[in-house]
């Protein structure tokens, strides 16, 4: 007979901790389940410390379990301090293998094979645990590590690094120097690694301070009773099984999406897309009946919010009723609009006159109002202009608005109640296509696009609706505002949304032609074979089309169209293309002109390629193709704006990094002098500002943001966690301790005294990168600071759309004022 | 896009200021001449000579603004306008003097003008070649990143050569104790040095490789290779520090020269209107 619960809390995080003590409280049968030895493995494991931070700040905490940010060894501390106060029922080394709805109860089985029953299961258990681990003979060896917090506390030993991804890469690098090193890589090379690890850890084998074994996996491991190593790896590789005996293995094997765990238990998602939240009840009850889930597993991603959560999931299972801890930030939010109805009410009242929100579930309304900014606004004001970035998105609650598509100043569209707009900002990241105008008092919900990406992966009719409009937004972008309403969405039903990978094809040259190509998202590049080479002839950016010179002239494709980076594109077939044109002589004469535009630009590059094919002097040739090619894997293809360096003007003399630390707090959001030069242009390491930020990704507080002219910022509810500086692929953000820096005096400055530092205030590291200076009047200070000249930054649209002409290197520094 | 370089900044915004103001001085000059002919003392001369003494003081300021980081406005455009209205303003003195040469102060602070004004346009010649120059040394790599790569060919070599005969080891051991890189300026400036280690190790390794036995060939061969690539980056390196030095070392008469200037001119001011 197994043991019977009344409630079982699987994972002893913030969540499951503080549901385990609320149910202590409350006096109810319960017991707490933890994978590992010691209670919250994920805080454990940052780094050693770390300060825990406490967004978002607005929301109190209800739960008896204490928090307040401090350093991680308080917080554990005081953790485990309440757990012996509330002498909470938790059984360490208990990792739950199983779980399953029985005939009454649910039932658990824990990896040593026992089972437990439960009236109810709170499922707490992260994201974070599921690290794999290596299932080898000896793989259980205590020299054998999944984390790696101190690389300082490694000395003279030899240590094998299985993983070839990039944490086993950037550990493997921090021991080096004091450490012989060894990586196993399972793969033929390591492409998975970002170009920055990579080029370190070529440079570091060239030095000899590592080596690595490709095609390799380890077989088993074992202990050494004597001798300088205490344990031998046996490792499979391509020449058969090698013996490397050492100090330490140091697996970094990735960790386990938490959705097949969930799927095992039952668990149904909304949507086959991985990031797909669980389906939850308003009281995080899945849709198998009393097992519920909360924490960073039900998609609210900071401490706060689970320990919130875990004391409302107790209060809710014991049938007790309990406002959610965010409604006071609701109330707050509602402040100023319905000041007269309970939050609720309000709720209820949003849904009602929006039929897009009438989609989503209590909780992810919830979520998606408290997430947005609720804007009032008077007839006149305007709530964006034409081209700014757009990186929200808009539901009208109350109230109309113009939107003004061109300069004339005239209504091109209404919108009203229950409307919505600003889909750009889900589609491209590019800039506004119109300016949208109040005309009566509104109130609207401004939603970030991260929180609407959420919704898209989580709520398949809203999904289907928001890819529709989408389409017939860039149908009208790409083609223009001539069709009719009728044909519009003709087109639109029939069209096709098709994503490409960075470097797939969208057609290759010579291929029958399928139709036209709108690109929605993303940028492709247009190349053809000249002289045994593919040259790239053009860029084209989001909102443009391509393949329109087959569809004009009926011959195959004339060249290879390539994503530069993850494209989006909507196919129009060509038998309706040939229709719509048919029928509209504005699009046929607009197609036939840019056909021909093509041809004779194209004409002239392969004039120029092959000129200077001919006089081949150096490899390093700035055709404008190469310098296309160049700037494209510099990822200039999903910027916005990129700094550049123009090494022949350059004088070494550091202002622009020492003009970004004196008035970004001292730390210099620059590298000048790393990063690829081509044709004298160096591209440092400094923010692109990409379209879609792949820092925005994955940040719990949610600190990342894109303002209206497209700068992309941190703001300082950053918690330090360091996620955005392992998802940014061009290695621009750093962590460091923001100090503001006082101004020299005059004195100082002739003397050349250093003024005194201004008094430390806190001294947690957090994320600092590039912000364009968008607090500063003037501009990028590191621009302007610069003697020469040599920085500049530009706008990689009219940057790479340039073909033709002069050299590549005169384009770029061709002279033209605004 | 906009990209210019300090001359052609603002499609030559101050080399026009400074013509401009160039031939109001010369036109002043040759119109009103004063009955004892040109002296400083004229009313013209102290027009001259008050312009002149604000345009350095506002030159000298170019020193301050470029490092006030929180000023609004751009540094280029300060630079383009510290030459071409510099130069300008080495003209205006010189009218203003009218050629009243001997051995002074007034004379004296003309001199250190000279000297400031001849060490920028040196500079200017350095900021024009050398950055193309170092670009083409250094490729992607920095200094940083070179020095450490010499440490490490040097730990590894020394690790070869301490399993080579005793004369291998040495020229190895001497090349690694002895390469050092750039200590005196004129060192730097000139940018290589004769008898540098390095490339003796090179040279000795190359003889004293005949007597290496058959099983050491491939270890003797990895050494040379090693420490072939090791004389490059050592010469590599020698000449950044080169162009670097260069880069700056006028920079030594400029701004010594400018405070010197300064106190000429002050003392000229002072003396002018007390012994008048
Ligand atoms: C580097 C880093 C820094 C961060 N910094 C902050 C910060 O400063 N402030 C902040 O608010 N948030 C921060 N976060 C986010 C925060 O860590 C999470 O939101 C929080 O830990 C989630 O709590 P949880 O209880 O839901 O899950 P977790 O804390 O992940 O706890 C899950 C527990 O379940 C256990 N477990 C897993 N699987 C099983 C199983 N099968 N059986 C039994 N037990 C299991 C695990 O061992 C673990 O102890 C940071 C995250 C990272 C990665
Ligand atoms: C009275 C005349 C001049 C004075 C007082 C003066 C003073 C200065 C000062 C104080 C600096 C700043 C140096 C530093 O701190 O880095 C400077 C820089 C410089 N000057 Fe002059 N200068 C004069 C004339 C000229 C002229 C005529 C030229 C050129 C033809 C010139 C070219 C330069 C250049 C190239 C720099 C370096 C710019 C930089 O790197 O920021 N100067 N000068
Ligand atoms: S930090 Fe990196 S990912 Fe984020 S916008 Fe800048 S370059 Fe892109
Ligand atoms: S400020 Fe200009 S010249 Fe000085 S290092 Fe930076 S880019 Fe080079």
């Amino acid at each position: 007979m197994p043991e019977h619960f009344n409630i079982i809390i699987i994972g002893a995080g913030p969540s499951g901790l503080s549901a385990a003590i609320r149910a202590s409280e409350q006096k109810v049968s319960y017991l707490l389940l933890e994978a590992e030895a010691a209670p919250a493995s994920t805080i454990r494991n940052y780094q050693r410390g770390k300060l825990v931070m406490s967004e978002p700040r607005g929301l109190p905490i209800r739960s008896p379990l204490p928090f307040t940010a401090s350093l991680r060894e308080t917080v554990l501390e005081t953790w485990e301090r309440t757990i012996v106060d509330f002498q909470v029922n938790v059984r360490y080394e208990a990792k739950v293998v199983s779980l399953k709805r029985g005939k009454k109860w649910l039932e658990i089985t824990l990896a040593d094979g026992s089972k437990l029953t439960a009236e109810h299961v709170v499922l707490a258990i992260g994201v974070q645990g599921n690290l794999r681990k290596l299932n080898i003979p000896g793989g259980d060896l205590p020299q054998i590590q999944y984390q790696l917090d101190d690389p300082q506390a490694y000395q003279n030993e030899t240590i094998v690094v299985i993983g070839g991804g990039d944490s086993g890469v950037e550990n493997a690098l921090a021991l080096t120097g004091r450490n012989q090193v060894i990586i196993l890589n399972r793969a033929e090379d390591f492409s998975n690694c970002k170009d920055s690890n990579l080029s370190q850890l070529t440079e570091a084998r060239k030095n000899g301070a590592l080596d690595w074994l490709l095609e390799t996996r380890p077989q088993s491991i074992e202990g050494n009773a004597k001798g300088e190593f205490p344990i031998t790896v046996f490792a499979n590789t391509p020449n058969g099984i090698e013996r490397i005996p050492c100090h330490r293995v140091i697996a970094r094997l990735g960790a386990l999406p938490p959705r097949p765990v969930l799927e095992a238990f039952g668990v149904a998602f909304p949507t086959p897309d991985l990031e797909a939240l669980p389906l939850l009840s308003s009281r995080y009850e899945s849709n198998v009946p009393c097992l519920y889930i909360i924490g960073s597993l039900a998609g609210y991603p900071l401490i706060k919010q689970g320990i919130n959560q875990g004391y409302e999931v107790i209060e809710y299972i014991l049938g007790n009723p309990v406002e959610p801890a965010d409604t006071a930030l609701l109330r707050e939010k509602f402040a100023n609009f319905c000041t007269d109805r309970g939050v609720d009410d309000v709720l209820e009242k949003i849904r009602k006159s929006v039929p897009l929100l009438a989609m989503l579930n209590t909780l992810q309304l919830r979520e998606l109002v408290l997430e947005s900014n609720l804007l009032l606004s008077q007839p006149g004001e305007y709530i964006f202009k034409r081209n700014d970035y757009s990186t929200t998105f808009y539901f009208v609650v109350e109230g109309e608005l113009d939107v003004l598509i061109d300069d004339d100043n005239v209504t091109d569209d209404t919108l009203k109640s229950g409307d919505f707009f600003g889909e750009m900002a889900l589609v491209s990241g590019r800039r506004r296509p119109g300016t949208v105008r109040a005309t009566t008092p509104c109130v609207l919900i401004e939603t970030p696009r991260r929180v609407m990406q959420k919704l898209i992966g989580s709520v398949p009719s809203m999904r289907r609706m928001l890819n529709e409009v989408a389409i017939k937004t860039v149908v009208q972008i790409c083609i223009g505002l001539s069709l009719s309403e009728q044909d519009l969405n003709d087109l639109a039903d029939n069209a096709t949304l098709k994503s490409y990978a960075a470097g797939e094809e969208l057609f290759h040259e010579g291929d029958e032609a399928d139709g036209l190509y709108l690109i929605q998202s993303g940028s492709v590049t247009v190349s053809r074979m000249i002289g045994g080479r593919e040259v790239v002839l053009f860029y084209v950016a989001a909102g443009k089309y391509v393949g329109e010179m087959s569809l004009v002239s009926g011959e195959p494709r004339y060249a290879t169209v390539r994503a530069a980076i993850a494209t989006e594109a909507v196919l129009i077939d060509a038998g309706r293309m040939s229709d719509i044109i048919a029928r509209n002589p504005e699009i046929r004469s607009e197609l036939d002109a840019r056909y021909l535009q093509h041809l004779q630009d194209q004409e002239k590059l392969q004039q120029q390629e092959a000129s200077s094919d001919s006089s081949s002097i150096s490899g390093n040739q700035s055709t404008p193709s190469n310098l296309i090619s160049f700037l494209i894997q510099q990822g200039v293809g999903e910027a916005t704006d990129v700094l550049l360096i123009d090494e022949s003007l350059c004088v070494r003399c550091n202002h622009c990094e020492q003009a970004c630390a004196d008035t970004h707090g001292g730390a210099t959001r620059l590298d000048r002098d790393a990063g690829p030069i081509f044709a004298n242009i160096r591209v440092p390491t400094s923010c692109r500002h990409c379209e879609h930020p792949h820092c925005m990704k994955d940040c719990p507080p949610d600190a990342i943001h894109r303002a209206p002219h497209g700068e992309v910022y941190i703001d300082d509810s950053c918690i330090g966690c360091g996620n955005c500086q392992q998802n940014c692929p061009y290695d621009v953000i750093q962590m460091a301790v923001i100090q503001d820096q006082p101004e020299r005096s005059l004195w100082q400055m002739l003397l050349g005294v250093q003024p005194k530092a201004l008094p430390t205030i806190d001294g947690a590291k957090v994320a600092v990168k590039c912000d364009m200076c968008k607090d500063i009047k003037d501009g990028p200070v590191c621009v302007r600071a610069c003697p020469v000249g040599a920085a500049l930054r530009v706008n990689p649209e009219e940057l790479l759309s340039y073909a033709g002409g002069k050299s590549a290197e005169a384009a770029l520094l061709g002279s033209g004022e605004e | 896009m906009q990209h210019s370089n300090i001359f052609d900044y603002k499609k030559y915004r101050y080399f026009k200021w400074a013509v401009v103001v160039i031939l109001i001085a010369f036109a002043g000059y040759l119109l009103f001449e004063p009955a004892v002919g040109h002296y400083g003392g004229s009313w013209l001369g102290y027009g001259l000579g008050t312009l002149s003494a604000l345009m350095v003081l506002w030159m000298a300021w170019y020193g301050i603004r470029k490092r006030r980081y929180r000023s609004s406005g751009s540094t280029q455009g300060w630079l383009s306008a510290h030459i071409y209205l510099g130069t300008a303003m080495t003209v205006i003195v010189t009218l203003h003097s009218g050629f009243h040469f001997g051995i002074n102060i007034h004379t004296l602070a003309y001199g250190l003008l000279l000297i400031v004004v001849v060490s920028g346009f040196f500079g200017n010649y350095a900021y024009m070649i050398y950055p193309r120059l170092m670009t083409e040394n250094m490729g992607e790599d920095n200094l940083d990143g070179l020095l450490l790569r010499i440490a490490e060919t040097d730990k590894l070599a020394r690790q070869i050569a301490l399993l080579m005969p005793d004369d291998i080891n040495n020229a190895v051991a001497r090349a690694c104790r002895e390469t050092y890189i750039g200590i005196s300026l004129m060192e730097q400036l000139r940018g290589f040095r004769a008898d540098c280690p390095s490339a003796l190790a090179v040279q000795q390794l190359t003889v004293l490789g005949n007597n290496v036995v058959a099983e050491q060939r491939k270890l003797y061969r990895d050494l040379y290779s090693i420490m072939v690539r090791r004389e490059s980056l050592v010469r590599r390196v020698r000449q950044d520090l080169m162009y670097r030095a260069r880069l700056g070392f006028w920079l030594y008469f400029h701004v010594p020269f400018t405070v010197a200037l300064l106190v000429a001119m002050l003392a000229h001011i002072v003396a002018v209107f007390l012994y008048w």
